[in-house]
């Protein structure tokens, strides 16, 4: 036991530890404060910064851009909805579907780039393909609804049913924020993992690593099918919070851009950049619409305007993120932190 | 001594160029052989074949008794072969020991373990002072002596370099021979390279093969292809006699 602890949280400059722990107890306390609308606000930041986690394991670990992930998403959402809509089948046992689907089509993807070869850009269009097919196919999925829209039963808020996801919001924060946590520590642990080293070398030179004895379309692959069933659990999360799916919003390719924002700004490849730039987008964005508010602008596109200017200054300013920076200004240098 | 490495009348053809010409040699157990010949002469294509970058055309290759011919880089590499490239690629964005690690983990399944491993190739390469910094950062010596180190973590029994003694200073060169000559006879491991630094070339290899257009024109012990006429006239240049 002792050993596992040691070697959770090996490596991490004490100041990081009790940073880490603030803001986890803060997180743990918010919704005690948070009104309704901050809530709401928490839960689309720790939804971000889960999936920007899994995200991050195949473009900034393994070094391979999927702009696709709605892909995953959607298979994940669709799923578990389809499962308890039709069968009364809940959303942990949906899960066991769920998952398996989006992994499953994260190794079909994978093992067509890999094994013909195709890399970089031409491997980030396959990722959006396969996601715009998905979009048109569930379009006309008539098991699912298709564009009319696939609906759960709406909850009541009496009490909350941990079992069937219908409850509170609070219960959904509580539990991505679990998810959260759980992948930072899965992402650590798969990062300084033997894979975690072959999956780096691979995405600084592919064909080095190759020449080092690895099996890079294997790795790749492994790569490829952790992503999209970790992220097909946020999935599941989305269909049950919000109780509706349109294949035109969920598996729209501003989706796939949307999650991987984060990680891009907060910093690719490091273990706290997709958390980081969760909270950074979505509270800009959210500050963004109350400024406006405030101010009493009510132009169209104005947010979307402003939105992408501070995207640009951050970018060119911090062009390997924020986190990498902010993590020398508060003197946490040590690696894996 | 047996030849740990045997290639036999391999060939390549890239569209009309015969960039090897039915190429035959063996390289003994614990031997240091090198290749010389001009820019062009398929020393490069021959290495990619060995490493299994691409197939021979026609041909075979074995290494330890086993045909290796057409098994992708990662397998050779599985099978004890190492290797370095003419134009380095260490992992840029990966610390100096991070890049030996990733060696260090094809055949140690614990990061701790490769990381001793590391350590150790690290030292015999006078690197290990430089363990934390970023490869990107290295000057051209270091990183060539990074290459070495990466290939050589992986344990190969035969080591690949190809050209790693270029665009050094002698007293670089010198120190790279050393740091070879040790391993050699330390741990019986098996050279093959590939270098034009003739400096290097006398120091090191017991054997030398000189290519030219494709094809073997000379192989014997150094003293013996420095004075053959054919290798003077087509790569050492007159001057060198």
């Amino acid at each position: 036991m002792g050993g596992i602890i040691a070697r959770l949280f090996g490596g991490i400059p004490r100041r990081g530890l009790i940073l880490l722990g603030v803001l986890l107890l803060a997180l743990i306390a918010a919704p005690l404060f948070a009104g309704s609308y901050l809530l709401t606000v928490l839960i689309l930041i720790l939804y971000f910064a889960y999936i920007g986690q899994a995200w991050n394991i195949m473009m900034g670990f393994a070094g391979q851009l999927s702009l696709g992930h709605a892909l995953y998403v959607g298979l994940g959402a669709y799923t578990a909805a389809a499962l308890y809509v039709h069968f009364g089948i809940g959303p942990w046992i949906g899960l066991l579907v769920a998952v398996p689907v989006a992994a499953l089509a994260g190794a079909f993807i994978g093992f067509l780039a890999f094994r013909f070869r195709v890399g970089g850009v031409y491997f980030a269009i396959l990722t959006i393909a396969v996601a715009e097919f998905a979009r048109v196919g569930f379009d006309h999925l008539t098991w699912t609804k298709g564009s009319a829209g696939l609906f759960l039963p709406v909850a009541q808020y009496t009490h909350n049913d941990l079992w069937n996801l219908r409850g509170h919001p609070v219960m959904f924060y509580y539990i991505l924020l679990t998810a959260t946590v759980l992948a930072l520590i899965g992402c650590r642990a798969l990062l300084q993992s033997r894979m975690g080293y072959f999956w780096q070398a691979i995405r600084e030179d592919e064909e080095a690593a190759r020449s080092a004895g690895i099996d890079t379309f294997y790795y790749k692959m492994v790569a490829v099918v952790i992503s999209a069933g970790m992220t097909s659990f946020a999935g599941v999360i989305y269909a049950f919070f919000y109780n509706n799916l349109f294949p035109e919003q969920v598996f729209h390719i501003s989706r796939s851009i949307e999650i991987i924002l984060g990680p891009i700004v907060g910093g690719v490849g490091t273990l706290f950049g997709p958390i980081l730039g969760a909270f950074i987008l979505t509270g800009l964005a959210e500050t963004l619409s109350a400024t406006l508010e405030g101010l009493g602008i009510d132009l169209p596109g104005a947010k979307q305007v402003f939105y992408g200017i501070c995207l640009l200054l951050v970018i060119v300013a911090l062009p390997d993120g924020v986190w990498p920076w902010l993590r020398k200004r508060i003197g946490l240098t040590e690696r894996g932190s | 001594m047996s030849a740990l490495l045997s290639v036999d009348t391999i060939s390549k053809r890239f569209r009309g160029l015969v960039a090897v010409d039915r190429l035959t040699f063996e390289v003994p157990e614990g031997g240091i052989f090198a290749v010389i010949g001009p820019n062009g002469a398929g020393k490069t294509t021959l290495f990619n074949m060995i490493a299994g970058v691409f197939p021979p055309d026609t041909g075979t290759i074995t290494f330890a008794g086993e045909r290796i011919d057409g098994l992708t880089p990662d397998k050779i590499c599985r099978r004890g072969i190492g290797r370095t490239f003419q134009i380095v690629r260490p992992f840029p964005g990966l610390t100096v020991e991070d890049n030996v690690i990733v060696g260090a983990l094809l055949h140690r399944h614990q990061v701790e373990a490769a990381r001793g491993h590391a350590h150790e190739v690290l030292r015999r390469l006078d690197l290990y002072d430089k363990r934390d910094q970023r490869a990107a950062s290295l000057t051209l010596p270091d990183r060539k002596r990074l290459e070495v180190a990466r290939a050589l973590a992986t344990d190969p029994k035969l080591l690949l370099l190809d050209e790693v003694m270029a665009g050094l200073r002698p007293t670089e060169t010198d120190r790279i021979v050393s740091i070879l000559q040790d391993l050699n006879r330390e741990t019986g491991l098996t050279i093959l390279l590939i270098e034009h630094v003739m400096r290097a070339v006398m120091a090191l290899a017991g054997r030398i093969l000189v290519m030219h257009h494709g094809a073997s024109i000379a192989e014997g012990p150094p003293e013996q292809v420095v004075r053959d006429p054919a290798v003077i006239h087509s790569y050492l240049g007159a001057e060198a006699v």
